[in-house]
């Protein structure tokens, strides 16, 4: 498996290494510094050289890499770096180079708890929190706690300790969902999908068993046959979803439903993906015209196809010009947009657009003349965009049922949030 | 000490804090020299002092310390002596997390004076009480096989884990799972023709062991799983409602949120789908299985490329298993290239009639994009779809000559290289085409595109009105062109002569001249001579071979032979499955690895030629007359166009050795090459000095040489043929 692993910042400097076997030497640093670091074309994440592959993923301005030298399981590798990111994020905030020559010393002791003979093992970041943590002098009740944790480590529950006390004992559920829209030209949707997560703040007491309810179609339908109602409205189908360890898998194959002992504080407790009937909240027609060879006009009108209610903040368009553009004019009655030269667009920010209301950008690039005579390749404009108590694809959550033995009352809340980040494009 | 120390610079001060009486000081000097250590500066002088500091109370500092002991405990072996008591101790300390991390350390040490001590610590940490150091020792087990195996299985090390596969903490029964596989593999490994490899290592699954790991399956950590679920994937099951049973059970991991978790099911069902024989179960587990996988396309690029790799395997072991996804397979802009490529090839996979028409649109798409990389291979996308589905050839065509009259060079070009596949595979139809080609003739640069175009004039030559002009400029530059460029063009005014004799009479003298005198290669050469020696004989024979009708090209299905199919499919999710290689052509020790490699593929590549040969064998005996065989010489004329369709859908991938001398043109032509030279070279070579005029050579149609000796050249190769076999 794993038989090394590596941080390499922009340079190519080793910023953390650590063996795990025999059968590497740390030489094999510069190997990877000569090929992925100094290489302006790598065109694959994984790369081999006789029989060691470099496996990189790049965060920030560093390189994660794990080395192996058998035909080692890619799929585990890749996860397990991202875990390692994960990690690291929630550690220190931010995975760069200054977190991790700030930490280094915390990152060897992580990396040595969760990756043993280059197996990954236990990595609830809430677990190892509780015994690789910065206070570095201990005192003596905390020695005494290692023998529960460790015990619990490696339990049945091994993501959450027993004797958990809250005073008042809440559970927040956030349910953020991720359009991917792609629009063509003529103004067909490509594709629209949303792929959401269930995000849970769990603040309970003791070993609470929960049971979570969502409008699943199946789940609905399976009830309301039972009823003699057929019920079609206002559920979602899901593709499929996608469980925190906790979830007894077998239980959701079985009946659909979702039951767990949940681990303390935050965690996220499902992923799902739907496809079908998903609305979509921002509506975008652009109408882009090159006129001659120095100018380009832009019509770019934005509307919020959703409750007048609730509205979308934080939009930001990002429209395209071509390379040679030397200046652009812009007039919005909202918001504000600007000409990013580095990066070839006109940047629009809108702080806030009411559901069902409309706005217009209207901008003219000029252009420089140039010899080339490739047309302009039009790369699609994306939207980034959140709408608040809005879910996309219509989920919403049912239940959330709490049980634990000393029968306490527990307060649950909801929250729904649709975003958009660089995944809402629209071809022109 | 003995060695004297320095008296300045940095390690001076670094010992000098080492060993102050201050607790803070001295651990932040044990930080230091972690930092200088991986930098790759050498701190091993420090190795007393760091030493001095490894009893301590402070959890961290300890580990600092055991961090420093692996790095240099190999170089520094008559000094780690003197941690061992500290080891010992340690691994009976009250506090497990200390227990655990002592025998952890220990096993990594990696010092053969250390190994002895390890013996009693390790027996006892197996059999501790708490599971979290009892997973510890389990792993450290396999870290004693890799350096010592005969005292890993003389003390029952081995036997042990086998019980604890049995153990009540899920974790356990992982990690022991992890650590026997661990061992197998390694005996295996290290195993050779004198030593074979000691059967204690062997990890052999029974059904007894079978259903712990069934049980811990659903209660393990997502790693735990993984481990579990390769061992299921090795498991041979003893009947198939065993097999039912276990896809039965390992179907609920299709719902973790570990990738890796959801590949190796996909792994074990896959494996023991093989046995399974009810068509509605089937059906039912392939449906169940395609959700999950096109929720890996949204992950990380990195593990969606795994991820699309190995959907790729799949889709052609079961091109059903995503028949309505094709959507989600769409190209992102900003998706980084390797993802893109691998959609791409995807997505011809899953073209079928009823979506070609978005897929077109999408292809055009990207073929207008930047990467040029990417535009010339969604350009050979659209080409072939065209192969594929034979109702979308025309929008395909459509579609193409847009792309043509963007005049962006490379469009052009790989635009023109897919054209003349689309002729091959229908030909005669979508000749109006020819015209737009024709025009861009001067914008093409690359040999491959002006081979292309080369060969359509040839072949259509009787069409197009100016064809001897285009090609003689081809001539009158024949010797700077590239080798392929250069057949085509023999090729090509080979077939314009026999189309339009009288215009081309002179243009096809100065190619045969020029061919066979002025030219270095061998290939160009030995056609050039063939040509002009059936030219010279026998016309009508000529034109039989020369232009004969080629058997239409197909997309392949698999780019893998199918016994290699199988064998990656029992390996999904790992690289072999991602290069589409087997493991042993890119791992393997030394030159006992590189020979087994060897001596796989060829066995593999014996038993393909086999089949072929055997196939040849039997349209050899279908054919009615000895024309046919010339079919197959035309052919091999004209391999570029063939192996260029073969070649744009193998990748540079494993089993491309095999591959390619499974075709059966090959084993033709090297038969071809031999025997049907040596007959007829003879006389070209020898009557060439004398005329020096090319016309007696080519004495026109009808006067031509003894009609009898036309078929009694290839009736010669026919009966080595069949002689061969």
């Amino acid at each position: 498996m794993i038989s090394g692993f590596f941080i390499f910042n922009q340079k190519g400097e080793v910023l953390i290494s650590r063996l795990y076997r025999t059968d590497l030497k740390r030489s094999v640093a510069d190997v990877f510094r000569v090929q992925v670091v100094s290489n302006t074309d790598v065109r694959s994440p994984i790369i081999t050289l006789g029989s060691t592959s470099f496996f990189h993923v790049r965060v920030a301005n560093v390189y994660i890499l794990a080395v192996t030298k058998s035909n080692a399981n890619a799929a585990l590798v890749f996860e397990f770096c991202y875990r390692f990111i994960s990690i690291a994020k929630s550690y220190f905030g931010k995975l760069d180079e200054e977190a991790v020559k700030n930490n280094f010393v915390m990152i060897y002791e992580l990396i040595d708890e969760i990756l043993d003979f280059g197996y990954p093992q236990n990595s609830e970041i809430e677990t190892l929190k509780h015994y690789i943590t910065s206070e570095s002098v201990r005192s003596e009740i905390a020695l005494r706690d290692d023998s529960k944790i460790a015990a619990q480590t490696t339990g049945s529950t091994s993501w959450r300790r027993t004797g958990i006390r809250y005073k008042k004992n809440e559970a927040f559920v956030d349910v953020v969902e991720v359009v991917h829209m792609l629009m063509s030209a003529s103004g067909t949707v490509l594709r629209a999908d949303v792929t959401g997560q269930v995000l849970m703040r769990a603040y309970l007491s003791g070993m609470p068993e929960c049971k979570f309810g969502l409008n699943d179609k199946v789940v609905l339908q399976n009830s309301r046959r039972a009823e003699g109602e057929t019920y079609e409205a206002g559920t979602v189908e899901l593709e499929d979803a996608q469980f925190h360890q906790c979830v007894r898998l077998n239980m959701f194959d079985t009946d659909r439903s979702i039951t767990f002992i949940p681990p303390d504080g935050e965690f996220e407790l499902m992923r799902y993906r739907a496809e079908s009937s998903v609305h979509l909240p921002l509506r975008v027609q652009p109408i882009v015209t090159e006129v001659g060879k120095t100018h380009v006009d832009y019509t770019i009108a934005i509307k919020a196809n959703f409750n007048t209610k609730l509205s979308a903040t934080e939009v930001v368009l990002r429209i395209p010009t071509p390379l040679n553009t030397t200046q652009v004019e812009c007039k919005s009655p909202a918001g504000k947009a600007k000409y990013v030269p580095a990066e070839n667009v006109i940047r629009w920010q809108i702080p806030r657009i009411q559901g069902g209301s409309e706005v217009t950008l209207t901008a003219t690039a000029s252009l420089t003349q140039t010899t080339d005579r490739k047309p302009w390749q039009r790369p699609p404009l994306d939207v980034d965009f959140q709408v608040l108590m809005f879910t996309a694809s219509g989920l919403l959550v049912r239940y959330l049922k709490v049980y634990e033995k000393s029968g306490y009352n527990s307060v649950k809340w909801v929250r729904y949030l649709t975003k958009a980040n660089g995944s809402y494009q629209i071809r022109f | 000490m003995s060695r004297a120390a320095p008296k300045k610079g940095e390690n001076f001060e670094l010992r000098n804090d080492l060993n102050s009486e201050y607790r803070d000081r001295r651990k932040d000097a044990i930080k230091r020299v972690i930092a200088n250590m991986t930098v790759g500066k050498d701190v091993s002088g420090l190795f007393p002092d760091v030493l001095k500091n490894m009893q301590t109370e402070d959890l961290e500092q300890k580990k600092l310390v055991y961090l420093y002991l692996m790095n240099y405990a190999k170089t520094q072996p008559e000094l780690v002596i003197l941690a061992v008591n500290t080891f010992v101790k340690d691994a009976d300390d009250p506090n497990p997390l200390v227990r655990a991390l002592a025998i952890r350390t220990m096993g990594m040490l990696r010092a053969e004076k250390i190994i002895d001590y390890l013996s009693d610590p390790l027996q006892k940490c197996l059999r501790d009480e708490n599971p979290y150091v009892r997973k510890t020792a389990c792993l450290c087990v396999a870290k004693l096989y890799d350096l010592k195996p005969e005292l890993a299985i003389e003390h029952g090390f081995i036997g042990q884990l086998q019980e604890m596969v049995a153990d009540s903490n899920p974790m356990v029964v992982a990690n022991a799972v992890t650590a026997l596989t661990d061992i197998h593999a390694t005996a295996v490994l290290n195993a050779s023709e004198s030593s074979p490899a000691p059967s204690q290592a062997n990890f052999i699954i029974t059904p007894q062991v079978l259903g712990k790991l069934l049980v811990a399956l659903n209660e393990c950590s997502e790693w735990g799983r993984v481990a579990l679920l390769n061992c299921l994937a090795r498991y041979k099951a003893v009947d198939e409602k065993e097999s039912e049973h276990i896809c039965e059970r390992v179907l609920p991991q299709f719902q973790h949120a570990n990738g890796s978790v959801v590949l190796a099911a996909v792994k074990v069902i896959m494996v023991h789908m093989r046995s399974l024989h009810r068509e509605d179960l089937i059906k039912q587990i392939i449906k169940k299985m395609a959700p999950p996988l096109v929720t890996l396309v949204s992950s990380a690029p990195e593990t969606q490329w795994v991820a699309l790799r190995n959907i790729n395997l799949l889709l052609q072991k079961r091109p059903d298993l995503l028949q309505n996804e094709m959507r989600v397979f769409f190209c992102k802009y900003n998706d980084p290239p390797y993802v893109k490529v691998e959609k791409l090839d995807i997505m011809i996979r899953l073209a079928q009639e009823k979506n070609v028409d978005t897929l077109l649109s999408e292809l055009k798409e990207y073929a207008s994009e930047v990467d040029v990389d990417f535009v010339r291979k969604a350009t050979k996308a659209i080409g072939q779809c065209a192969i594929k589905i034979e109702t979308s050839a025309g929008r395909c065509v459509q579609v193409l000559l847009e792309l043509i009259n963007t005049r962006v060079s490379y469009v052009v070009q790989e635009a023109v290289v897919v054209m003349k596949d689309i002729f091959r595979k229908y030909p005669h139809s979508y000749e109006g085409v020819i015209p737009t080609l024709c025009a861009n003739l001067d914008e093409l640069d690359e040999p491959e595109a002006k081979a292309s175009l080369i060969w359509i004039i040839g072949e259509y030559a009787e069409k197009i009105d100016n064809a001897s002009e285009l090609l003689g400029v081809f001539v009158d530059s024949f010797l700077e062109e590239a080798y392929q460029v250069q057949l085509q063009t023999l090729t090509a005014v080979v077939k314009l002569y026999m189309k339009k004799p009288d215009t081309a009479q002179g243009v096809v003298s100065k190619v045969l001249e020029t061919a066979t005198k002025d030219c270095d290669s061998p290939d160009v050469r030995d056609r050039a001579y063939i040509y002009w020696r059936l030219l010279s004989t026998d016309p009508n024979a000529a034109k039989a071979v020369i232009l004969a009708s080629r058997p239409p090209i197909t997309l392949a299905q698999t780019t893998v032979p199918p016994a290699i199919l199988e064998e990656l499919l029992g390996e999904i999710g790992s690289l072999a499955s991602v290069y589409h290689k087997p493991a042993d052509t890119f791992v393997g020790r030394g030159r006992v690895g590189a020979d087994a490699v060897h001596r796989k593929i060829e066995d593999q590549e014996e038993e393909v030629t086999r089949e072929k040969a055997l196939q040849t064998l039997v349209a050899g005996q279908q054919a009615e007359n000895l024309l046919n065989f010339d079919d197959a010489l035309a052919t091999e004329g004209e391999a570029t166009g063939l192996a260029a369709t073969t070649a744009a859908i193998v990748h540079s991938n494993a089993g491309q050795k095999v591959l390619t001398s499974s075709n059966p043109l090959d084993d033709l032509a090297s038969i071809f090459g031999s025997t049907g030279l040596t007959v007829p070279t003879h006389a070209p070579i020898a009557s060439s000095p004398m005329a020096l005029s090319p016309a007696p050579i080519f004495p026109s149609p009808p006067i031509g040489a003894p009609v009898s000796n036309g078929p009694a050249v290839p009736s010669k190769p026919e009966d080595d043929l069949l002689g061969l076999f």
